[in-house]
């Protein structure tokens, strides 16, 4: 069923209170990961807001949805979302990187309710989805795994190898998102080391190829609704980003990749997600 | 003395643990034919998945089917198993997961395939990790239950296995414990810690001594990790001193568990292993163990060391 107007609204204020929680997460004079969390936003809104079958109150139910972060620096945009459905108290969200905290740096599933896989280490958690696309075909469940890989991350042969297995597996309940953001951390893509062609390349491999805007909700609803058909083949989402959407001084910025806010940008990008 | 080959009782036991347990699944790089899952692959083709050669997708595939119930053992030779996808082992030990990576062809065991085929410092790389329980049978008796004991205990094991069919030096009716080292020998002038084929070259070099007078107690140390620090220190206690005996890099394996165990102690410590280098390719086995140094011969010399 096409997603509705009115659930696209309510999606798009949800991706603008995750902003908002990336943005209070990372606070002033610390460095964190505001641009690939933002540049996920509005697919991490989907996943859990709308698409996902998912149970904050049985976050290991069987039956659940999986959703792997390949490209784990992006997690305060997963971290955000999870909070937000429950799976953990709003208030721990600002205790990122401290000490003991089940929201570290990097995504780590024995700390925090609804993470899946340990990410971070890049190139790893496409195989982790495969994994579990795997089990679900032995176990005969029709679960789906989602998962979410860069395009600096695909620098990693072993977003490649993956790519093989999830096609000769016929992993028809895997979903990879791309989350073609442009920039990794020392700056554009196409100048530091170009992985381009994108769609080219995964159809090559086997897979089949959307391609969207990823900060338009609906398009994204579609996709993740067209996938849903394809029998067979993993299905690949090649998702047109920005790094750090939605806040304009950090917006395609390889600075903002990790980077530490002023308190007056701070408060900038504050007001913009403030309801 | 039975001859058997680890490899191939390895193959025999997880199809038995296949048909006994359903969440048992099997990935191979290929090299099935020589690591014989092959026989798992036969019997259960929808649990066993090849993987190309591609470690270290296998792993955090292996990884993906643990987090969703699977006990998965993942194969390659020992080299290959351990060194190529070290970085997610180590995630997966991070996540505690049930991933089970079984090196085959460890040690010098591939003596023709050269330095790049030899897996000499797997058992250093992987005591390195925490979580990680390091496991190397002696023979095929204690390959069996081992291989039962890895598909039981919860968490990521390491199993190495050697290549060449070896014979038989442990006990059929002795329990295998995770951590426990076990008596091969009574002895009481010197303890022989050592694993893997090593073992039946104490055993030989006991008989050796014994005619000179001189009686070893040799142990098998086939827990790499975890090792029972208060059962070491007890079966290294009474006698003149110590001899370490693995077919391994002397660094970071039985010689460093062991030596640091007995720190603080006046007990004298001889390693005989891989010194620091590669190994290269041989006609066979035996010649390859006696240029590096893993003979009967090479532990009575280092007996006599410590005896001064």
């Amino acid at each position: 069923m096409a997603i509705s107007a009115k659930e696209i609204k309510e999606l798009e204020k949800a991706a603008k209170r995750l902003r908002y929680d990336i943005v209070m997460m990372i606070g002033t004079g610390k460095p964190g990961h505001l641009g690939g969390s933002c540049s996920i936003a509005d697919i991490v809104a989907v996943f859990y807001f709308h698409k996902m079958r998912h149970n904050p109150k049985e976050p290991k139910f069987p039956d659940r949805d999986r959703f792997v972060l390949s490209k784990g620096h992006a997690a305060l945009a997963q971290y955000a979302a999870l909070a937000e459905c429950g799976y953990f108290p709003k208030k721990e969200l600002s205790t990122l990187k401290e000490l003991g905290t089940i929201v570290q740096g990097h995504p780590e599933m024995r700390r925090m309710p609804g993470i899946e896989a340990y990410t971070g280490s890049l190139g790893q958690g496409l195989s982790v989805a495969c994994g579990m696309a795997m089990a679900g075909k032995i176990d005969k469940k029709n679960y789906k795994v989602y998962c979410i890989v860069g395009d600096g991350e695909i620098a990693e042969g072993q977003i490649w190898e993956a790519s093989m297995t999830a096609a000769f597996y016929k992993l028809d309940n895997l979903v990879a998102i791309f989350d073609k953001n442009l920039v990794q951390a020392t700056g554009p893509i196409v100048e530091r080391y170009d992985t381009n062609p994108h769609v080219e390349k995964w159809k090559a491999f086997g897979w089949e190829v959307f391609e969207i805007d990823g900060h338009d909700i609906k398009q994204i609803a579609d996709a993740l609704d067209d996938a849903d058909k394809v029998k067979d083949k993993p299905v690949m989402i090649v998702a047109r980003t920005i790094k750090s959407k939605g806040v304009p001084f950090a917006e395609g910025k390889a600075e903002f990749h990790h980077g530490i806010m002023t308190e007056e940008q701070h408060k900038t990008a504050r007001q913009l997600f403030e309801e | 003395m039975g001859m058997q080959n680890c490899r191939t009782v390895y193959g025999e036991t997880l199809v038995e643990l296949g048909k006994e347990n359903e969440r048992i699944v099997v990935l191979e790089a290929d090299l099935g034919k020589t690591t014989m899952t092959k026989f798992f692959e036969k019997e259960f083709p929808g649990r066993f998945f090849e993987m190309g050669i591609g470690e270290q997708n296998m792993i955090s595939t292996a990884a993906g089917l643990a987090l969703s119930g699977k006990i998965a053992f993942a194969n390659s030779f020992a080299v290959f198993a351990t060194g190529r996808p070290y970085d997610q082992i180590r995630v997966s030990c991070i996540g505690e997961l049930n991933v089970k990576i079984v090196g085959s062809s460890c040690g010098l065991s591939d003596f023709g395939d050269g330095a790049t085929h030899q897996g000499i410092e797997d058992v250093a790389i992987m005591r390195a990790l925490p979580n990680m329980t390091v496991l190397s049978p002696a023979d095929g008796i204690e390959t069996r239950k081992m291989t039962r004991a890895a598909a039981e205990h919860e968490g990521p094991v390491y199993m190495r296995i050697l290549r060449n069919d070896v014979p038989d030096v442990t006990d059929e009716k002795q329990e295998f414990k995770i951590g426990k080292p076990s008596m091969i020998r009574e002895g009481s002038d010197i303890t022989v810690f050592a694993h893997g084929y090593m073992i039946y070259k104490a055993l030989k070099a006991a008989e050796t001594l014994e005619k000179e007078g001189v009686s070893l107690r040799i142990v098998n140390v086939s827990t790499l990790k975890p090792i029972d620090e208060k059962e070491i220190k007890k079966l290294a206690s009474g006698v003149k001193g110590v001899v370490t005996v693995e077919e391994h890099t002397i660094i970071g394996g039985l010689a460093s568990a062991i030596a640091f165990i007995l720190r603080g102690t006046a007990t004298p410590i001889e390693a005989v292993a891989v010194q620091d280098c590669f190994g290269q390719s041989a006609l066979n086995y035996e010649q390859l163990l006696e240029h590096y140094g893993l003979t009967d011969t090479a532990i009575v010399k280092a007996v006599k060391k410590v005896l001064g």
